[in-house]
């Protein structure tokens, strides 16, 4: 398939149906998480508990798959010069905010591990959930759109690096992957997580029956 | 207790095997990953996420197997 070939990342503009796809599945199944935490929270209902944590588990998983690829991705694309060395060039707001939202999640699996007494777990950390979700915003979205970087969607990456702006770089054809792959990476999340939602229910009725 | 050592190593498992990736030389053209226009970068971050899936799809099913076990 024919692609756009743009300076510094010429054919690796085709991570985007990897990479890309990750965080937009990662956001997702954060967005499907944070209704269950909110439902959990209208009912008490200990089944949509367990769905908000297993979706965020997952989500977790994306994202930090997204954000090794994009490790690889950026030592062969932002090095520029031998004298650079992957930490120098891994400085950056985007990825810093990801790192935090990232380990947010990860607080919130800490925080469901120390309770003992499932109602209090699970309200505890529904209410964390919806806190996680909305550090969500500042952190991965609005604070990398402000400061410079070499990240595409940044203000400064015109000049370092070509942004991936949807309009001008990609083309109709990488478009046509894109949005499927997307919704394609997004559904496998959506079924891995469903598979664990359904062992966790199975184990809890154990549980209950004993 | 189990569940958390074991998570703890596959975290360890994934950041060796990015340590390897960065360990490459840099020289810019000699190096194979920056050849082909850079193809081979793609090769690796499809490669990371097949094996990170595969790997966390293997430890969900080792979970159903073991509780199949208890039930029989």
């Amino acid at each position: 398939m024919k692609v756009p070939d743009l300076p510094i990342i010429h054919q690796s503009i085709r991570n985007l149906y990897f990479h890309v796809c990750m965080w937009f599945g990662m956001m997702i199944l954060f967005i499907i998480s944070f209704v269950y935490s909110i439902k959990y929270l209208r009912g008490f209902n200990l089944r949509n508990d367990i769905y908000a944590t297993n979706f965020a588990a997952v989500g977790t998983f994306f994202g930090i798959l997204g954000y090794s690829t994009g490790a690889i991705w950026a030592n062969y694309t932002w090095i520029t010069d031998q004298s650079q060395s992957l930490g120098s060039v891994l400085k950056e707001p985007k990825l810093i905010g990801a790192a935090i939202s990232l380990l947010i999640y990860g607080a919130y699996f800490v925080l469901r591990g120390s309770f003992t007494d499932m109602d209090k777990k699970a309200r505890i950390s529904a209410v964390y959930n919806i806190f996680a979700f909305a550090l969500l915003f500042p952190s991965i979205w609005i604070i990398p759109r402000l400061v410079g970087s070499l990240h595409p969607g940044a203000p400064g990456s015109d000049s370092g690096n070509p942004a991936l702006n949807a309009q001008n770089d990609l083309d109709l054809g990488m478009r046509l992957i894109f949005y499927p792959a997307v919704i394609g990476w997004t559904l496998l999340g959506v079924w891995i997580s469903t598979l664990k939602i359904r062992l966790q229910l199975i184990k809890d009725k154990t549980l209950i029956n004993e | 207790m189990n569940k958390i050592v074991r998570s703890l190593w596959l975290v360890v498992c994934g950041l060796l095997c990015s340590s390897i990736l960065f360990a490459q030389n840099t020289n810019q053209e000699t190096d194979v990953m920056r050849t082909s226009g850079k193809i081979y970068v793609v090769v690796a971050v499809c490669l990371t996420i097949l094996i990170g899936l595969f790997v966390y799809v293997f430890l969900l099913d080792r979970k159903i197997s073991r509780l199949e076990k208890g039930k029989d």
